[in-house]
């Protein structure tokens, strides 16, 4: 499972950092390492463009994983460059992003937008499997989520727009219902998909969604 | 006393319906032109809902318009642009202004109109917004909470007899029929062949099904409508037939396509009707029917039946 970013356009990025001439740039070692979007070599990447436009890049950091407390101790090892920059950009998705935010004053600039969670296919190959909707029915697709492979997140499919098993939306893109046919067919259990599914529930927990684990005494 | 649509279903004749397409905008004189052309013509009028994805003026006030003139308008509801709250208000407001007929679907998916960065809702889908029209005639919303006056309505939904594969579509049909599809307009059929199998299976059940007719113009408009519009796959066959037309005769070339295509759904008894669809062309309409050998297909009086709808 891996956050999913992509980098911002340059130009959204220089407009953001239009008002700030010293930055401090952040990237992180786990999944945008992984995405390639905010490891070392694009933190890199990203100095040498900001150093062009003129701006002082006061220094750098692959934060081993920009999500976790530790960051706050990561952040205070290098103080000094930090103190001396007028805005921190992050290369890391926005759960990066937002710890940063939690342990600095200064603006906090995000230089990736997070896209999904993704399931790896094969390296460099990353699928939305998954829309965190709180009520699970994977035991009844087989295995294919309704929410994030159905691009109208039906539970009862299919639609009338579906050709040859594609999607009305993306020709390209498998029809979530014909293949959940498909499986369920093979394992004898179309009852599943035969059977009527009450409107979902859109919110089990209100957003912001949270969760303590207390552990047991 | 005119008979309501659920009566000419049940009345064993050959149904036809027809749609009429909004404008975009709030100029409504073709709209209301166009329901004037047709709204005696057929059993009821269907008013799309931003068909395409594409905003347009909205299904329940072309079907008020259809009330006020007389007809017998099928409110279409989509389930892409309102949740479930705002589906059931608009149902209780099509009550009161007396319009009985709706047609349940899940809607076109966003992307394909004109609106691309819209938020598709899709609170609800056909299966589960036809269920609530049910729970709604009941008496109660899908809160459970009790009704201060409830609804009535003759509700349909849509098939695709030629989707590939067609085992998942047929799934999803016999769902509908069980949440309360009393109709079936189905997505356009090209395939005779193929829809008089999809009549074997669909015939054990009580649904009463009216095979869409979608009016081809030209060979251009039958490629771009393969491409672009969900759940239309024109054959070869048929746009070669409109290309090989003579200059300025495709259309007329396309109403006889289609008025031959009803006058054999009729012949061979393969359905309960047709819903004619001239997407953008209402005009025709009764040419298509004139094609097809139908004449007037609106009943005038209903054996035996009293009292209001």
């Amino acid at each position: 499972m891996k956050s999913i970013t992509k980098q911002k356009p340059f130009d959204e990025i220089k407009e953001q950092l239009d008002r700030f001439d010293r930055v401090y740039i952040a990237g992180c070692g786990t999944c945008a390492t992984m995405t390639r979007t905010g490891g070392r070599e694009e933190v890199m990447n990203m100095k040498g463009r900001l150093e062009e436009l003129g701006k002082l890049v006061t220094g750098w950091m692959v934060i081993p994983t920009a999500c976790d407390e530790m960051t706050e101790t990561a952040m205070r090892e290098d103080k000094g460059a930090i103190q001396n920059a007028n805005c921190i950009l992050v290369m890391a998705c926005a759960l990066g992003v937002h710890r940063a935010s939690l342990y600095i004053d200064k603006p906090v600039i995000p230089a990736l937008d997070t896209l999904f969670i993704g399931l790896e296919d094969s390296p460099g190959d990353f699928r939305e499997v998954c829309a965190q909707c709180g009520q699970c029915v994977l035991g009844e697709t087989a295995g294919i989520c309704p929410l994030t492979a159905c691009h109208k997140g039906l539970l009862n499919g299919p639609c009338g727009g579906t050709n040859n098993g594609k999607c009305e939306v993306d020709k390209e893109k498998d029809c979530a219902w014909t293949l959940i046919y498909q499986r369920l067919e093979a394992q004898g259990r179309l009852d599943l998909m035969r059977k009527y599914h009450a409107p979902r529930n859109s919110n089990v927990t209100l957003s912001p969604r949270m969760i303590k684990i207390t552990s047991q005494a | 006393m005119a008979p309501s649509f659920r009566e000419i279903l049940n009345s064993g004749n050959f149904v036809v319906t027809s749609e009429i397409g909004p404008p975009k905008g709030t100029n409504i004189e073709k709209m209301l032109h166009h329901i004037d052309l047709l709204k005696d013509k057929v059993a009821a009028l269907n008013v799309t809902d931003h068909q395409s994805s594409v905003m347009r003026f909205p299904s329940l006030g072309g079907c008020l318009a259809i009330k006020e003139r007389g007809g017998d308008p099928i409110l279409q509801m989509t389930c892409r642009d309102r949740n479930r709250l705002a589906l059931q208000a608009e149902l209780l407001i099509a009550y009161t202004r007396g319009i009985r007929n709706v047609l349940c679907l899940t809607g076109d998916a966003v992307p394909v109109g004109d609106h691309k960065e819209a938020k598709g809702v899709f609170d609800l889908d056909s299966v589960q917004l036809l269920r609530a029209i049910r729970q709604m005639e009941s008496g109660k919303d899908l809160g459970g909470n009790d009704l201060d006056g409830a609804v009535e309505f003759c509700a349909g939904a849509i098939v695709t007899p030629e989707a590939r594969p067609i085992e998942p579509q047929l799934l999803k049909f016999e769902k509908k029929v069980e949440s309360g599809a009393e109709f079936f307009q189905t997505q356009a059929v090209y395939d005779l062949d193929n829809f008089a199998r999809f009549m074997q299976y669909a015939r054990q059940f009580p649904s009463k099904i009216l095979a869409g007719i979608v009016l081809l113009v030209s060979a251009r408009m039958a490629k771009y409508m393969n491409e672009n519009v969900p759940g239309i796959f024109v054959p070869q066959h048929l746009i070669d037939e409109l290309a090989s037309a003579p200059k300025g005769e495709a259309l007329n070339r396309g109403i006889e396509i289609a008025g031959q295509m009803i006058a054999a759904l009729k012949k061979e008894s393969l359905c309960d009707g047709v819903h004619i669809m001239a997407i953008g062309r209402e005009e025709v309409v009764p040419q298509i029917m004139e094609a097809a050998g139908l004449t007037n297909s609106k009943p005038q009086t209903s054996p035996g039946a009293e009292g209001a709808h």
